[in-house]
């Protein structure tokens, strides 16, 4: 552990290491993103109501909204699975899947992107076999979300999937408690922290995503356009405010995401007791 | 015995759905008309200059992403000074903003009508641009990997190497160096997969100027709405086959980092 004599050391580098720090963090995110509030707030608010609260955008919002609330659930049950099956079940190609996991954070959003329209389109090796098409539906940008999050809930639950104590499993079982309870009052407790985390940062990512979600998407106005593509369409336009207003919506909703997971692990450190 | 074969059923299942199947899309997708389109796709001039653009922003988001990292890390982890948990929320922003809003943000700033517009900086719409951008959304990585390993570490190595003489930049060389080297191994290999993949942010600034300002992302975007799959999946196959590698790279070094603990783990009971 860092045993840092309160505030005298010895060690050098203070103040170099610190000012590149803060000169960096300011110039590159500190400052632009002061600025995006100013050139909103420079708008005028009817103005500004207007711009985002117009029907296009509202689709939009409900639409990135929806799409990520069924992505991260999906991802929260099966990235459940998925983290106790690698960590607690011996099977050969164990390895090698776990390794999997992290592709979605290896692989290029574009290629992510183009690689499930191939396989969700309507006569893709996926898609034939479903019957109903997902591609260039809301289905399909669900599943594009979907891949973006899954590593997020696996790589939270892992960890703590190792940490528990099979040992406590056994004590409960040897106790008197059936399977399920001790699943429900055991085993669930002590994961939902994570859970939750995993499920934040994961619903956190896919209010953002982008590049894999637009290939699949179809981008039709009011149905199939989420709210990143619309700021991406306004800019093109060169509607500089229109883009600004829901860049600001954007951020707020990012900052919102940021601040409920710092607060889910000041709850979890404060109930356990580490940190 | 049941509920393990539930289990692994499961996880296959989801895994090759989601993962697996797309992945094996992209290069059989790639080599649908056979290798010789395969290579003419590679070697074409704006792929070319793709990937020499990418190349080139990617090797600079390096570099600036350990410069910070070792910055960051330094002053976190061996100082005390208030307002340190904010700092540590300001390194994360980046990866919690959308990609679009941190080239909304690019553009705010250099754009026609941005804050620094009136000097014609030629950002936006340029190389300079591009990097920035790349730079924006892939210098926490380093940060990010360095700080929790030299917490753990400790400064107890550093500050006997110094009341021992030796100057700040030998204690860095010579002590903390080859103790975070792996991990910072590690945040160059996110650093630079992120970086080289990046498209969301770059695809708002680069202005999508062929074989000038397009990235290998970019390339793969023009390409696939030109409904030149079979080109854009073989670009595209580039580009996996890196994702394939830093996981390769992550898999090995997790493999060695547990070697070491294990080894250092026998030394200290024997």
């Amino acid at each position: 552990m860092a045993r840092s004599n309160k505030n005298a050391t010895i060690i050098p580098g203070f103040g170099l290491t610190l000012g590149v720090t803060v000169v960096w963090l300011s110039a590159l995110v500190l400052v632009p993103l002061v600025l995006l509030f100013v050139r909103t707030s420079a708008l005028s608010w009817p103005k500004f109501v207007e711009i985002v609260t117009d029907e296009r955008a509202v689709a939009s919002y409900k639409l990135t909204l929806g799409c990520a609330l069924v992505a991260a659930s999906l991802n929260a049950v099966m990235g459940s699975i998925i983290a106790w099956t690698l960590v607690r079940v011996e099977f050969p190609g164990r390895r090698l899947l776990d390794a999997v996991v992290d592709l979605p954070f290896a692989l290029p959003t574009a290629v992510s992107g183009i690689a499930l329209t191939a396989v969700y389109s309507r006569n893709g090796w996926i898609g034939q076999a479903l019957g109903f098409p997902v591609a260039f539906t809301p289905l399909g940008i669900m599943v594009a979300l979907t891949f973006i999050g899954l590593p997020f809930v696996v790589r939270t639950l892992q960890p703590a999937i190792e940490d528990l104590d099979p040992g406590v499993e056994e004590a409960a079982g040897i106790l008197g408690a059936s399977r399920m309870q001790t699943f429900l009052r055991v085993i669930a407790p002590a994961l939902l922290p994570s859970l939750i985390t995993g499920f934040a940062l994961a619903f956190s990512r896919a209010l953002g995503e982008y590049g894999s979600v637009i290939f699949i998407s179809g981008n039709m106005p009011l149905r199939t356009e989420i709210t990143p593509l619309l700021i991406v369409t306004k800019l093109e336009q060169f509607d500089y405010a229109g883009a600004t207003a829901l860049g600001a919506v954007q951020l707020t909703a990012s900052f919102l995401m940021l601040f409920s997971i710092n607060l889910v692990q000041w709850w979890t450190a404060r109930k356990t007791g580490v940190r | 015995m049941k509920w393990k074969v539930l289990l692994i059923g499961l996880t296959v299942l989801f895994l090759s759905l989601f993962l697996l199947v797309p992945l094996a899309a992209i290069l059989v997708e790639a080599l649908r008309k056979g290798a010789g389109a395969y290579v003419r796709a590679l070697l074409d001039p704006d792929a070319m200059v793709a990937i020499r653009l990418t190349l080139l922003c990617a090797s600079i988001a390096v570099v600036a992403s350990v410069i910070f990292g070792i910055c960051a890390a330094w002053a976190v982890t061996r100082f005390r000074f208030p307002g340190k948990s904010l700092l540590l929320t300001f390194i994360d922003l980046p990866f919690a903003v959308s990609p679009v809003v941190a080239g909304l943000l690019m553009v705010l700033v250099f754009g026609g009508q941005g804050w620094l517009g009136p000097l014609h900086l030629g950002v936006l719409f340029a190389t300079p641009g591009i990097i920035l951008a790349t730079i924006f959304v892939s210098f926490p990585f380093v940060a990010r990997e360095l700080i929790p390993l030299m917490q753990e570490q400790g400064t107890e190595e550093e500050e006997a190497a110094l009341l021992l003489g030796a100057s700040g930049w030998q204690t860095f060389m010579r002590i903390t160096l080859p103790k975070i080297k792996w991990g910072l191994l590690y945040g160059v290999i996110l650093c630079s997969a992120r970086a080289m993949g990046e498209f969301g942010a770059v695809s708002v600034v680069s202005g999508h100027i062929r074989g000038r300002t397009n990235t290998i992302p970019l390339h793969v975007e023009i390409l696939y709405n030109e409904y030149n799959f079979v080109a854009a999946f073989a670009v595209a196959s580039l580009l996996a086959l890196l994702a394939l590698a830093t996981l390769g790279a992550k898999a090995l070094l997790e493999w060695k980092l547990r070697r070491d603990a294990a080894a250092a783990q026998r030394e200290a009971g024997a």
